[in-house]
């Protein structure tokens, strides 16, 4: 007895291979984004020179992105938990048909997806140059996600059940889906609100076609940063991608789990 | 808590399921007001589907009606047909408290808060769960939940109550103080329930009488008593408890009699022209040989604590079943005694016979 909680010595070596593989370039990463200079690397010196370069320069994009990112997060609350809902109570080929259609933006290539929206919508001159246009892009992208959690969640048995209990109790249908499906769903729901979150931040295929020089974000500015300047600059920017979104997907995720807690089952 | 008592009529009620498969054949049946009727039969055998039907749940098949105190609510949705609802699984809402989850139906249909806690305070003593009043469902037992949904369902004064397998999730011990409880509580509500369940003791224990299904059919509808003693139908007699079929050769009615291992029983005079007879196990009486008895052989002896459950091979018969007294000290291979009572025969009524 005992030995069960034994750690086999290659499981532990594999384990800290595969953290290295993960860790290094990115410290790799930040370093180079915090020496004077990149050939030279240590021994030129550190600074937060390029940090704050970087700051004035695309500091409105780390804005932008955590406002799209929160907004796309909305709409897929709005649009994509109902649609979810519809989907899991139906058994309609058509459902199924909508639900595999809906799946493509995340098969086909971004760039495919950008110009079919661009096409679409180019004509529309504010609407193609404001922040929105992107915001329509990563919600299409986003939205499978959002809906295929939280409808596998609603597909559930007991949530039938519930839903029949609430019926029996005469809750209308308004009544039972926010008072009593939504809460139990909430997890599901939780989950796919982090997953579009972090999507939708990183998200660059579409967005880079998307973007105008005015309608930037996290990752386009990344891109813009590597090609026209130093190497140490982009370094400095990814530096402060992850200063940005480690400590915002920490934050949410604790609150998704107090929330889940407080409300939750 | 007072409750309206209801009258339910189901008239020729069917339902057949897109895939076109018969869920129910059509059926009749009446509960009286403030009768507890519980629907019992094997799985599959249409019970939840009639349940399921007179809550509004499921669309019956067109010309089927279902009537509440004279009143036809087949088109009537569920959210408005006054019936109270138990599950299988309780369906608890669990992001509630107990008291939020009993007093849901009352907050939906915007009671006054006082009201409000007045029933939902009145229930909680009910069904005995003070101090639980705060709990989430996942921090109460088996039992205690499902007397937070059966007060759940009662707190919007039901016309109907209606209860789906309300005990099975719980485990054998439980299930048996639970009955009881639940048995009482029915009474003291005197609400007109429907309980559906494949266990003919829980049926026996709760119900006033039973509408006993298969296959899709309600095959007989009695007082439990009656049904099982005088059952009308081969199914009735073998899902409600044991029991031993006896075979009649022509020359045994001809006498008037049926044989049993070489003795003559007489066989009642209503029935003489049965070819078939039951008899329950507990009624077959083995003793030592004697006169006018007939010999069995012991296949098998179990004891069960209470009782001690015999197989007998006896001449001319299939295996008979036969429960004694603990006391029973026959081993197997050994021939005993075998009588019954003419009186503890059973007929079936019907000509399924």
């Amino acid at each position: 007895m005992g030995n069960f909680r034994k750690t086999s010595p290659l499981l532990l070596v594999l384990t800290a291979l595969v953290t290295l593989y993960i860790v290094v370039p990115i410290l790799v990463s930040v370093k180079a984004g915090l020496v004077n200079n990149y050939s030279s690397g240590l021994e030129s010196g550190l600074t937060l020179r390029w940090l704050e370069q970087v700051w004035e320069v695309y500091g409105g994009t780390v804005r932008w992105s955590l406002a799209l990112a929160s907004l796309c997060v909305l709409g897929n609350l709005l649009i994509g938990v109902p649609c979810a809902y519809a989907l899991a109570r139906s058994s309609s080929r058509a459902a199924r048909l909508f639900e595999e259609l809906m799946t493509l933006p995340v098969a086909v290539p971004g760039l495919a997806t950008a110009l079919a929206l661009i096409l679409t919508f180019g004509t529309m001159r504010d609407f193609r140059q404001s922040y929105a246009f992107i915001l329509v892009g990563h919600m299409v992208f986003t939205m499978p996600f959002m809906v295929r959690i939280v409808s596998a969640a609603f597909q559930r048995d007991e949530l039938l059940t519930l839903e029949e209990a609430a019926r029996s109790l005469g809750a209308s249908f308004a009544q039972r889906f926010l008072g009593v499906l939504v809460p139990a769903v909430l997890p599901a729901i939780v989950a796919g609100s982090l997953t579009v979150f972090t999507l939708s931040v990183g998200e660059f295929n579409l967005t880079w076609m998307l973007h105008t020089p005015l309608t930037r974000t996290l990752p386009v500015g990344l891109v813009d940063s590597y090609t026209a300047m130093r190497i140490e600059v982009g370094s400095a920017y990814t530096l402060i991608f992850l200063l940005v979104i480690v400590p915002v997907l920490w934050g949410l995720q604790a609150l998704g789990t107090l929330f889940i807690r407080y409300h939750g089952t | 808590m007072e409750l309206e008592r209801t009258r339910v009529d189901v008239v020729q009620c069917a339902k057949t399921y897109p895939d076109g498969t018969r869920g129910l054949l059509s059926t009749d049946l009446t509960v009286e007001p403030g009768e507890v009727m519980a629907l019992l039969g094997p799985s599959g055998c249409g019970k939840t589907t009639l349940l399921r039907l007179i809550a509004g749940l499921e669309e019956p098949d067109h010309g089927s009606r279902v009537v509440f105190g004279g009143t036809d609510v087949t088109l009537v949705p569920i959210e408005k047909r006054g019936v109270g609802m138990v599950f299988q699984h309780y369906a608890l809402f669990p992001q509630l408290t107990v008291e939020a989850n009993i007093g849901y139906g009352l907050r939906i249909r915007g009671t006054a808060e006082p009201e409000r806690k007045r029933v939902v305070g009145e229930l909680v003593d009910l069904v005995r769960l003070n101090g639980l009043e705060k709990k989430r469902p996942s921090e109460l037992s088996g039992g205690q939940r499902q007397r937070v949904a059966l007060a759940r369902a009662v707190a919007v004064r039901p016309r109907v109550l209606l209860l789906d397998e309300p005990l099975t999730a719980l485990d054998a011990k439980l299930r048996e103080s639970l009955r009881d409880e639940l048995a009482e509580l029915l009474r003291r509500l005197h609400i007109t329930a429907i309980h559906v369940t494949h266990d003919q003791s829980e049926a026996l224990a709760i119900a006033d009488r039973l509408a006993v299904m298969h296959a899709g059919r309600v095959v007989q509808v009695g007082r439990g008593e009656d049904l099982y003693r005088a059952p009308a139908h081969p199914f009735v007699a073998e899902f409600l408890g044991r029991v031993n079929r006896l075979e009649r050769k022509p020359h045994a009615i001809a006498r008037g009699v049926v044989e049993l291992g070489g003795a003559d029983i007489s066989c009642p005079r209503a029935w003489r022209a049965h070819s078939t007879l039951f008899v329950r196990p507990e009624d077959v009486q083995v003793g030592a040989l004697r006169d006018g008895w007939g010999v069995a052989t012991v296949e098998q002896r179990v004891f069960l604590g209470d009782r001690v459950h015999l197989k007998l091979r006896v001449d001319g018969q299939a295996i008979i079943l036969a429960d004694t007294s603990r006391d029973c000290e026959c081993r197997p291979g050994e021939c005993v005694g075998i009588w019954i009572e003419p009186n503890r025969l059973m007929p079936l009524l019907e000509s399924q016979a």
